[in-house]
């Protein structure tokens, strides 16, 4: 575990610059780690993240796939807003924890 | 009489069947397994027919074999579940009523996810092998196979044995030494994780493997579609990755009966409490192995560990008493590198993969995170305890089914709580 600035606030971040507690996250943390992945936050990036954030306090693993069904934006669309490594770099700018995969 | 009706006559349901005939009452219970197969097929194998290592007749058995005489095994398809009348209706007409259910209809590809994958050049030059005859027909096409771009690929997450993909790739590496042609393949990797291996200890441990045989990584890659005609593999974020043969792990889905009872998630996987293995579609319905929707590995490792805790339960839940919250994912795999080797690992929920050695503490014979010979005789020795033992509910002797810390490097400092 390390700790980190963001928009002048102490938070408590994984090794892999996730923050462990959504509880300590708002809007200027999240705009602050999108530059460090070089993204220029809009309106349209803000809707993917609360739903993000919305669907992590429901319980519900993200996948990709679900995304992609969820009616906020298509797969095609979440990679041009997030490129490269979408669900990865979305849930870091959305302080929730990195997404599950295997070993 | 009551019922305890199974769902899936695979490994788990097997494996269940086989623990139940030994804890319910024959006066009390009736016991029945529905599956439309005749063949049980040993899936570990099927990583080692593409490369004449095992032959097909060495990984299926009928499917009665392992079921006690006491349970009745009905073959057939199942259509579906009607939750609120506690019934299941089979393909042929036949409905079922059950006191008690348990859905291990496991998971199969979906080649059809993915557009372009299910067209006129699926198992010409696009191969799974996952099933049986997608190994076969892989083994065929090896045989005579002249070189080229090997590319092995896993379309998304969750697939079974997920570390499969990965040994394929080893095994490949091993296979076109032994026959001399290396230097005509390109072996590349791809995949929608961040690395061949994602947790941290796990790639520090064994990151230099794909380095060491040459095998090239595309980390990230979630693929869009095939371009069938110019043999490339399209990504959404615009990569390509060309091939000469590939070798895919297709989408894996639950089966569509789930989704036919109105059930499941948009994979088909049956929501499931990760502890218990009760699903949260209804108390007396309850679901193992690579049908359920918990985050562990579906693996057939696995599915024993939670069959020893899902007897428990189920035996406690007739008993009407509270179920023991006690699953903590551990899993333990062994994985093929080639040339006789493999590496075994054991982790759990929250615990990544450790080293140290498996199972007898300071022991072993097996190490964890290493490459060795005694684990390739370990994983190959697998398929006879898989026939023996495992799917006829039989304890592996020093394998408990919670991850045990002793004869293990375990850092202390992120200690998780599920580990006793
Ligand atoms: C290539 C490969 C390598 C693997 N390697 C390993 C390994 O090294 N170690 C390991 O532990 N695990 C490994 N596994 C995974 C392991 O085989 C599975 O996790 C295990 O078989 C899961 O058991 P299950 O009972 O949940 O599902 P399955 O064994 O798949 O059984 C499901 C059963 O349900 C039946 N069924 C489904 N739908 C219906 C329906 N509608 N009507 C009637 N019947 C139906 C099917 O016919 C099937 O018999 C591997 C798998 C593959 C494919």
């Amino acid at each position: 575990m390390i700790e980190k600035t963001y928009a002048g606030t102490a938070v408590a971040c994984t090794d892999e610059g996730y923050l462990q507690e959504l509880a300590q996250w708002n809007k200027s943390i999240g705009t602050e780690i999108a530059k460090e992945e070089s993204i220029d936050m809009t309106p349209k990036h803000w809707e993917v993240i609360s739903y993000l954030q919305d669907q992590n306090k429901k319980g519900t693993a993200l996948t990709i796939r679900s995304i992609g069904k969820s009616g906020v934006v298509s797969i095609k669309e979440f990679y041009e807003l997030f490129p490269e490594g979408p669900l990865k770099k979305a849930s870091r700018i959305a302080g929730i924890p990195k997404p599950v995969s295997c070993i | 009489m009551k019922n305890m009706l199974i769902l899936g006559a695979g490994t788990s349901g097997t494996m269940m069947a086989n623990h139940l005939n030994n804890r319910l009452s024959h006066d009390e219970w009736n016991i029945t397994l529905v599956d439309k197969e005749e063949t049980h097929y040993y899936q570990p194998g099927f990583l080692f027919i593409p490369f004449d290592i095992y032959k097909p007749k060495q990984v299926k058995k009928s499917i009665d074999k392992f079921i006690p005489n006491n349970v009745s095994l009905i073959r057939e398809k199942i259509n579906k579940i009607d939750k609120d009348q506690n019934k299941v209706f089979l393909q042929n007409g036949l409905e079922l009523n059950y006191d008690v259910l348990i859905i291990a209809t496991g998971t199969d590809i979906a080649p059809d996810e993915i557009e372009g994958m299910l067209g006129d050049k699926w198992q010409k030059d696009i191969f799974d092998f996952y099933t049986y005859e997608g190994a076969k027909n892989l083994r065929n096409k090896l045989a005579n196979w002249k070189g080229g771009k090997l590319v092995v690929h896993i379309c998304e997450m969750p697939i079974k044995c997920p570390v499969a993909p990965l040994e394929f790739a080893f095994l490949a590496d091993s296979f076109f030494i032994n026959k001399k042609m290396r230097d005509q393949v390109e072996i590349t990797f791809v995949t929608p994780m961040d690395g061949a291996f994602t947790k941290p200890k796990a790639s520090k441990e064994l990151g230099y493997l794909l380095e060491d045989k040459n095998i090239k990584l595309v980390p990230n890659f979630n693929i869009e579609r095939v371009d069938t005609e110019n043999k490339t593999i399209i990504d959404y974020g615009g990569q390509e990755v060309e091939y000469d043969l590939l070798v895919t792990v297709p989408t894996n889905k639950g089966d569509e009966m789930v989704a036919r009872s109105g059930f499941g998630d948009d994979l088909n996987f049956v929501p499931t409490n990760k502890g218990t293995l009760q699903t949260t579609v209804k108390d007396n319905i309850f679901a193992i192995g690579d049908a359920t929707n918990i985050p562990a590995s579906k693996a057939g490792s696995v599915a024993h560990f939670e069959a020893e805790i899902l007897t428990e339960n189920i035996m406690r839940y007739i008993k009407g008493e509270t179920l023991n919250e006690t699953f903590d994912g551990h899993a333990n795999c062994f994985i093929e590198t080639g040339h006789g080797k493999a590496l075994l690992i054991d982790f759990n929920y929250t615990q990544e993969p450790v080293t140290g050695v498996f199972p007898l503490p300071n022991v072993g014979p097996l190490s964890l995170l290493k490459e060795s010979h005694m684990n390739h005789m370990g994983k190959l020795a697998f398929k006879w305890i898989y026939w023996n033992m495992l799917i006829k509910g039989r304890h592996i002797p020093f394998v408990s089914s919670h991850m045990s810390k002793s004869g293990k490097d375990i850092e202390v400092k992120n200690e998780p709580e599920l580990i006793k």
